[in-house]
């Protein structure tokens, strides 16, 4: 074992004590990070997992002593045998450049846009006089080099807008090693990537650390991520560790009840049907922390206990090296409720299809600066035939930029079509007048991905979710204030917020808002549009369940966008794949995830990152070379050939056809399309 | 109506926390409230008693008397009338004009904007008080030109602002939601983005009252301002400067009021924009998340 033998051979590269974090806002003090402990022994990757407002990014901050000065820290943070808290500017600095390296969760705001990317990562070497101008260039060279990015001589000189978002968070891995430091800190390094480039980016952290023997903090609140590079975990909730403890005995037996329920509550890529279990409530902001365990309202063990309401619990060991912080660790979590599935399946009719979607094509023109003349297309959409049937759930999922939301904004009528038709209920969409594409939008309604910015922040909750009856002139004939306090208690919203603001509501439940106001005037399809991607993990399963009971309540059918391939299995009655404007798999779910055919469809399967520890032992992924083309230059013929690794000479000139797929109800684009060839040597064993 | 309640209390109790801003809203408050009242008040700013001409402050006449014997206080008070009300007059013109060209260039885009901002262009090449003596070439002296003259020339600053307002909120879902109901876009311009944009919209109303109040001082000191005897801030330091070295408190207390009234506007407007720019960040708009 890895971490036994480190341990015995060497101390901690950092050992936080006691560490306490308040900032001060409007004479208040809030706590936000409340006494932790901690250490990390080099070439050990230690996690800290937690929603929002658990704390562990202030953590990550504090540990090297970027804080603003508002912030009143306590404890000890021992770094390589020195004392972080209250060391001074110089020793502070010169910590950072040696001992330190970041990697922040943005890499379009790491890097400085007017810098040449070469200079930047050599940029605090040099002014820390640990290299010398002279040598820099080459040492940049050298250092993307080992962060894989292809043609280092010329890369080094460009930049970061050169940059794609994969290169660019390699560049800043490489400015992180660059002074080959103990301690890497990532915090959140792969959220804004999209799968198949965070599988690349990982793949590089993962080797440089183990190289260096550095010892990583990888700040995640992404399960998956955690299952796949951490040795050891510690899971953070209302500003403690809630347990901690090796990343095998983590996933396989939990202690706290929070991390339990949380691995219950996530969407597996394996296991379809069931209906999800969430933990009720949300986390709790630092300012309005409950009096005993922070985790207590939300518990299933100690909801309401006595103990529980008055005591916080300390982290007190429960196994060799795992540790948790409850009262009743030894109690299981109450067995999950057994929802019969209310959905019924959609049947196969011969009835036409809610919306029809044929040939669709959306092109955006490409103005030159100077003259205003058109230069170009950007095919956002470049030929999409999808349908959906009343009562069921279509998704279309993709990485980013493969035109998936396009497609709901044109069905929507936000963004006009280039060509092809969109058919609703049996009635043309393009080309519709004012008049009657208004009314056509009463039937269907979208969802936004951002529940801090769908909402107009000046309009209280009863106003938001009656404003689409207000602008269709149906206030009063459909109910007025009664209608939307049904939609309320429909969403689960108590009518006793109907008068505030949208800033007085956390994430889920600005999303149940926007469920309400898009189900006012009574739609048959929604649009979805990564309708849970910028929520808490634990508040996912709360809105998809929600959204699985209005579909069985109210017949809907809806057209889901997502790049979360578990939320799109446990939801979807059938997926398409899509990438570069175009679809390139197509079929009932069960047969997309069990029997992907084209080669995308299989890479995008294995490179989601699966939360399950023993999935990185048991076989390789394809980690698929490059990122997607631009689609104002899609490459010729199949426009996956240049990434794909059946490619043949015939894939490079003749783009394949949408054709079913003998055996299967799928429908694929591949002159190459089949189940993944076990035997090849350069392809991975997926792991079922 | 409860909304516009609470913020103008939020507004007031933000204001009143701070000494400098309070302090400008308590002068402003009086010289509103004088000026309003000044018919009612016991005093008379037209009575000329010519033996008491050019005496220096007392109990009866405060800020003294003028070469005609006029109390120099109760004209001073009733020249808050003709400044105040110029300004208001002038701001209403501004903003009733520059905020749809701001709305529509801003939404609509394209042609309309290129049309839109270059007419706002030229109306920045104006001077504002050569645009105003023109006027009173054509008007004859009045109170009207200082009016139309800073109203005409303030287009641009509401313009602007709200333009600039209206770009960062036209691509935010909540108006992209309304366009999905099927909301008008005079719908979304009015009802959706505009409301969003009081913040800045406001703190250009103060400032350019205290433009306003300044011009209409200019064009009565340079004597085409109203018209005598109507008591106006300019007129009477333009008369006070012939008594400079009898009369000094003749020129200056006006002129002190005048000052101390451009000040307080400046105060509350600085006041107001760092107060709303404190709330914008406090609604959680810009709250830090995760997305992938």
């Amino acid at each position: 074992m890895k971490l036994a033998e480190e341990t015995a051979t060497t101390g901690p590269v950092l050992s936080v004590r006691g560490l306490k974090v308040e900032f001060s806002v409007s004479d208040r003090r809030v706590p936000v990070v409340r006494g932790i402990d901690f250490d990390v022994y080099p070439n050990e990757v230690l996690c800290i997992v937690g929603e929002s407002g658990s704390g562990k990014s202030v953590t990550s901050l504090a540990v090297t002593g970027l804080l603003p000065e508002t912030a009143q820290i306590e404890g000890s943070i021992r770094l390589g045998g020195m004392e972080v808290n209250g060391a001074d500017r110089d020793v502070l600095r010169r910590m950072r450049g040696e001992d330190v390296g970041f990697v922040f969760q943005d890499p379009g705001t790491t890097l400085n846009p007017v810098l040449k990317v070469g200079r930047q990562i050599t940029e605090g070497q040099v002014a820390l006089s640990r290299l010398r101008r002279a040598d820099a260039e080459a040492r940049a060279v050298e250092l993307l080099r080992d962060v894989d990015i292809a043609d280092p001589e010329q890369r080094v000189r460009q930049y970061p807008h050169q940059f794609s978002g994969g290169m660019r968070q390699r560049a800043v891995i490489a400015m992180a090693i660059a002074g080959q430091p103990k301690l890497i800190i990532a915090d959140e390094p792969t959220t804004a990537l999209d799968v198949t480039v965070q599988a690349q980016v990982l793949t590089v952290l993962a080797r440089r650390q183990a190289e260096m023997r550095a010892a990583v903090v990888l700040i995640t609140h992404d399960l998956g991520v955690v299952a796949q590079v951490a040795d050891r975990v510690a899971v953070m909730y209302g500003g403690r560790i809630v347990e901690t403890g090796p990343v095998d005995a983590i996933f396989r037996s939990p202690r706290h009840p929070y991390t339990r329920a949380l691995l219950r509550s996530i969407p597996r890529m394996d296991a379809g049907e069931a209906r999800l279990d969430p933990i009720p409530g949300q986390p709790p902001m630092p300012y309005a922390l409950p009096p005993g365990c922070a985790f207590e309202p939300r518990c299933a063990v100690g909801s309401g206990r006595p103990r529980c309401r008055t005591e916080d619990p300390t982290l007190s060991a429960v196994a060799a090296l795992q540790q948790a912080a409850c009262h009743y660790v030894d109690e299981a979590l109450p067995p999950a409720k057994v929802h019969a599935m209310a959905k019924p399946k959609p049947t196969e009719t011969t009835a036409p299809p809610l919306l029809e979607v044929e040939g669709l094509k959306v092109h955006f023109p490409i103005k030159s600066s100077v003259l205003r003349r058109t230069t170009g297309w950007v095919r956002a959409v470049d030929g999409v035939n999808i349908s959906v049937r009343a009562g069921e759930t279509l998704s279309l999922v993709g990485e980013s930029g493969c035109g998936k939301t396009t497609i709901g904004r044109t069905v929507m009528g936000l963004v006009p079509a280039s060509a092809g038709d969109i058919r609703f209920d049996g009635q043309s969409m393009v080309r519709l007048g004012r008049g009657e594409m208004r009314a056509a939008r009463r039937r269907m309604q979208y969802i936004f991905q951002d529940p801090y910015s769908s909402l107009n922040p000046v309009l209280p909750a009863e106003d938001i979710v009656s404003e689409p009856l207000r602008i269709h002139g149906l206030y009063e004939e459909m109910g007025g204030a009664r209608r939307v306090a049904e939609l309320f208690d429909m969403v689960g919203l108590s009518r006793g917020m109907l008068g505030r603001y949208p800033s007085e509501f956390s994430g889920g439940q600005r999303q149940r808002i926007g469920i309400a106001r898009a189900l006012i005037l009574e739609p048959r399809l929604l649009i979805l549009d990564e309708p849970v991607a910028a929520l808490d993990v634990s508040i996912q399963a709360q809105i998809l369940n929600l959204l699985q009971d209005l579909q069985a309540e109210l017949g809907l059918s809806y057209l889901f966008i997502a790049h979360n391939l578990s939320v799109v299995r446990h939801i979807s009655d059938r997926v398409a794949v899509m990438y570069l404007g175009r679809i390139v798999e197509q079929g009932t779910r069960d047969e997309l995830y069990d029997n992907p055919v084209h080669p995308y469809t299989q890479s995008l399967l294995s490179a989601a990152p699966d939360p399950d520890p023993a999935a990185r032992h048991a076989g390789r992924r394809i980690v698929l070379e490059g990122e997607i083309p631009s689609p104002a230059a899609p490459p010729d013929g199949c426009v996956f050939h240049p990434r794909c690794f059946r490619a043949s000479g015939r894939c490079s000139v003749e783009a394949p056809a949408f054709q079913p797929y003998s055996g299967l109800s799928t429908w694929t684009a591949c002159h190459h399309a089949g189940p993944l060839d076990r035997k090849s040597a350069t392809l991975a064993e997926v792991s079922r | 109506m409860n909304r516009a309640l609470n913020s103008t209390y939020w507004l007031l109790s933000g204001l009143m926390s701070r000494v400098a801003s309070a302090a400008a809203l308590f002068f402003l408050l009086t010289l509103v409230s004088a000026a309003l009242l000044v018919d009612v008040l016991p005093i008379d700013p037209f009575a000329q008693r010519l033996v008491d001409a050019l005496k220096g402050p007392s109990a009866t006449n405060w800020f003294g008397t003028d070469e005609l014997g006029r109390d120099i206080f109760a004209r001073v008070v009733y020249g808050a009338r003709t400044s105040l009300s110029t300004a208001g007059a002038a701001v209403i013109i501004a903003a009733a004009l520059g905020i749809p060209i701001g709305l529509v260039a801003g939404f609509f885009g394209g042609w309309r904007d290129t049309v839109l901002m270059r007419f706002i262009d030229v109306l920045l090449a104006l001077p504002a008080i050569l645009f105003a003596m023109a006027l009173i070439a054509v008007l004859g002296r009045s109170q009207m030109a200082a009016v139309i003259a800073v109203g005409i020339t303030g287009i641009p600053n509401f313009a602007r602002i709200t333009r600039a307002r209206v770009l960062s909120l036209r691509k935010r879902d909540f108006v992209t939601a309304v366009e999905a109901f099927g909301g008008s876009s005079g719908y979304n311009m009015f009802r959706t983005i505009l409301p969003n944009s009081w913040s800045p919209i406001l703190v250009q109303v103060v400032v350019l009252c205290s433009v306003a109040i300044l011009l209409e001082a200019a064009l009565a000191f340079l004597g085409v301002g109203v018209a005598p005897p109507t008591p106006s801030w300019g007129e009477m330091l333009r008369t006070g400067k012939s008594y400079l070295y009898e009369a000094p408190y003749y020129a200056v207390l006006p002129g002190v009021v005048l000052t101390f009234t451009i000040l307080s506007f400046d105060v509350i407007g600085r006041a107001l924009a760092t107060l709303l720019e404190d709330r914008h960040d406090a609604s959680g708009a810009e709250i830090e998340r995760t997305t992938p």
